[in-house]
């Protein structure tokens, strides 16, 4: 983006012109109490060069994922991310062009929106898949807006073991669509309770892994449902092992793409993967491109059944709150194309056994023990026999990060520790963690 | 163009063959035209109770999607299902077989306020 700055005599134009005197008079609705807390910068006159290294020193002060051993997780990880992705997603081609509006003239763009499209369907074992949303969180919500769009019933179930942030999303978007929330519990392995299901629902969400690490079972849950739909959330990583969501009938599938290629940045910009079935896709949010062929038969590809989006529907499209998230999209794809499915299922055994490898070390560790018994992926909990916090912040001394236990702890599972363990992770990193643990 | 003399029109299109207190309501020769192919159509539930002016159903085209409003107050009894697999019925044949659904009215003196033939003839041609 072009910075040029404006001169005095330009303010002076657009303040007469709006009829004000002073750049200060834009803030009169300031209460004066507020502005006499503001302070002036009082900015030492440096030169780049000075400023630069002075910005230099400061970041290097920052605690980051590159700089340390992370075993960050809870829906964003430290994966491994191939040089060529960034290679294809900074070319000026992707890079500078938004989500189009004259999708026709860009058939590059479109053809990786359609390829995108297509791995999220061959990954979860769904039929159609939307071009992206935000994040896994909005796609939770959007599923669940969506279900009652086609149910009608205005009450959802939501695994108490969902992901915490997830579960305030989907509760801000349910509170102003008048959806009930109703909690399932877990049971003391870890896995959704279903054996006291509630009725009259217009769909179940369930995360597997869920918040805990825990792999649920997703066969016959649907058969259990009624009407009612069957959301399921998932990492996409783990579908390079598992069973996608697909073959127990699930009818809205839901991801977070981040592990997909793209960095954990600040907790954003992400990637809402959202997958349905055929018969639902008049009600799918988001964007969707489709594979046609033009006049002279040559395959091209075009945005599809925009008629559910707000630039054709207005106040009564599928969703008012979306956008298609392509950069990252495009990432994933770049990424799980040059893995390949070989790849990624090499990748996903690589997460796996490392993760049990971490966790068989450390439940030999006296006191601690797997907070649930039933499997995992690539994330466990260990109960812990001191303070979480103090463990926490004593590894964080030696540059390793964990996920804060409060989280955890709010779901009622109190001293206990989460892990997430990726391929990034070398033995050494993991036989220290454990060298560590043992002496705090 | 011609429109059948027994049916009412609304400025929105639509019409209504109205019998004892049972209404079938369809949209207009004009509107099928000016919507193009139509692809699509989203019919309510049997058993919907609608007012007159809410929304009805929505036909879609391959340029535009159109909301059609129920010219009368009542509950939708039937619905042509036909049109789920064939929604070009409606351009073939917009007055008979493409119809949309039937309302049973509850006040069959609604259709006072509609428009006759004649007069959504002429309302075609001012606009």
């Amino acid at each position: 983006m072009r910075y040029i700055a404006n001169t005095g005599a330009d303010r002076r134009a657009m303040l007469a012109a709006i009829g004000l005197s002073s750049l200060e008079e834009l803030f009169d609705d300031i209460p004066q109490e507020v502005k006499d807390r503001f302070q002036p910068l009082e900015l030492p006159v440096q030169s780049e060069m000075e400023v630069a290294r002075i910005l230099k020193e400061l970041a290097s002060l920052n605690s980051c994922q590159q700089s340390s051993i992370s075993f960050l997780g809870g829906g964003v990880y430290d994966h491994y991310i191939p040089s060529v992705v960034s290679h294809i997603t900074s070319r000026s081609e992707f890079y500078t062009a938004y989500t189009p509006y004259q999708p026709e003239l860009s058939q590059g763009t479109l053809t990786t929106m359609f390829e995108f499209q297509t791995l999220i369907c061959e990954l979860t074992g769904m039929e159609v898949a939307n071009a992206s949303i935000y994040d896994g969180a909005s796609a939770l919500a959007e599923g669940v807006l969506m279900a009652k769009r086609i149910v009608g019933k205005g009450r959802v179930a939501a695994a108490q073991s969902l992901f915490p942030h997830y579960r305030r999303v989907l509760d801000t978007y349910c509170w102003a669509a008048g959806i009930k929330v109703i909690e399932i519990p877990y049971t003391k392995a870890g896995t959704c309770d279903l054996t006291a299901l509630p009725q009259d629902l217009s769909s179940l969400v369930i995360q597997t892994p869920n918040a805990f690490g825990v792999i649920e079972e997703l066969k016959g849950v649907k058969e259990r449902l009624a009407d009612a739909l069957l959301i399921v959330v998932t990492n996409p990583i783990s579908l390079g092992i598992l069973a996608p969501p697909g073959q127990f009938g699930a009818d809205i599938v839901i991801g977070e793409g981040q592990p997909l290629g793209i960095t954990a940045s600040f907790g954003g910009p992400f990637l809402g993967l959202f997958a349905t079935r055929e018969r639902y896709l008049r009600q799918m949010p988001g964007r969707l491109t489709a594979q046609t062929v033009d006049a002279e038969g040559k395959i091209g590809y075009t945005m599809a059944i925009q008629t559910r989006e707000q630039h054709i529907r207005r106040e009564r499209a599928t969703s008012n709150i979306c956008t298609n998230s392509q950069l990252c999209a495009l990432a994933a794809t770049v990424y799980l194309a040059s893995l390949g499915a070989d790849g990624l299922h090499e990748l996903a055994t690589l997460n796996l056994e490392k993760a049990h490898y971490l966790a068989q070390r450390i439940t030999a560790l006296p006191g601690y023990r797997l907070a649930f018994e039933a499997p995992f992926f690539n994330e466990f909990a260990v109960r812990v026999p001191i303070d979480p916090q103090a463990i926490r912040a004593r590894l964080k001394e030696e540059r390793i990060l964990l996920d804060d236990p409060r989280f955890l702890s709010a779901l009622g599972a109190p001293n206990t520790l989460r892990f997430a363990v990726t391929e990034k992770r070398t033995k050494d990193e993991l036989d220290r963690l454990v060298e560590l643990l043992e002496v705090i | 163009m011609t429109h059948p003399t027994q049916f009412r029109y609304t400025k929105e299109h639509e019409w209504v063959d109205l019998e004892g207190n049972h209404a079938k309501v369809g949209i207009t020769e004009h509107a099928q035209d000016k919507l193009g192919d139509i692809v699509f159509v989203e019919l309510p539930a049997v058993g919907t109770a609608v007012k007159k002016g809410e929304n009805l159903a929505t036909v879609e085209s391959v340029k535009a999607v159109g909301d059609i409003y129920a010219p009368m107050s009542g509950a939708v009894v039937e619905v042509n299902t036909q049109l789920e697999s064939s929604p070009e019925t409606i351009n073939q044949d917009p007055y008979g077989a493409g119809w949309l659904v039937i309302l049973e009215v509850s006040d069959p003196s609604e259709a006072d306020s509609l428009l006759d033939a004649s007069g959504y003839e002429q309302y075609l041609n001012e606009g």
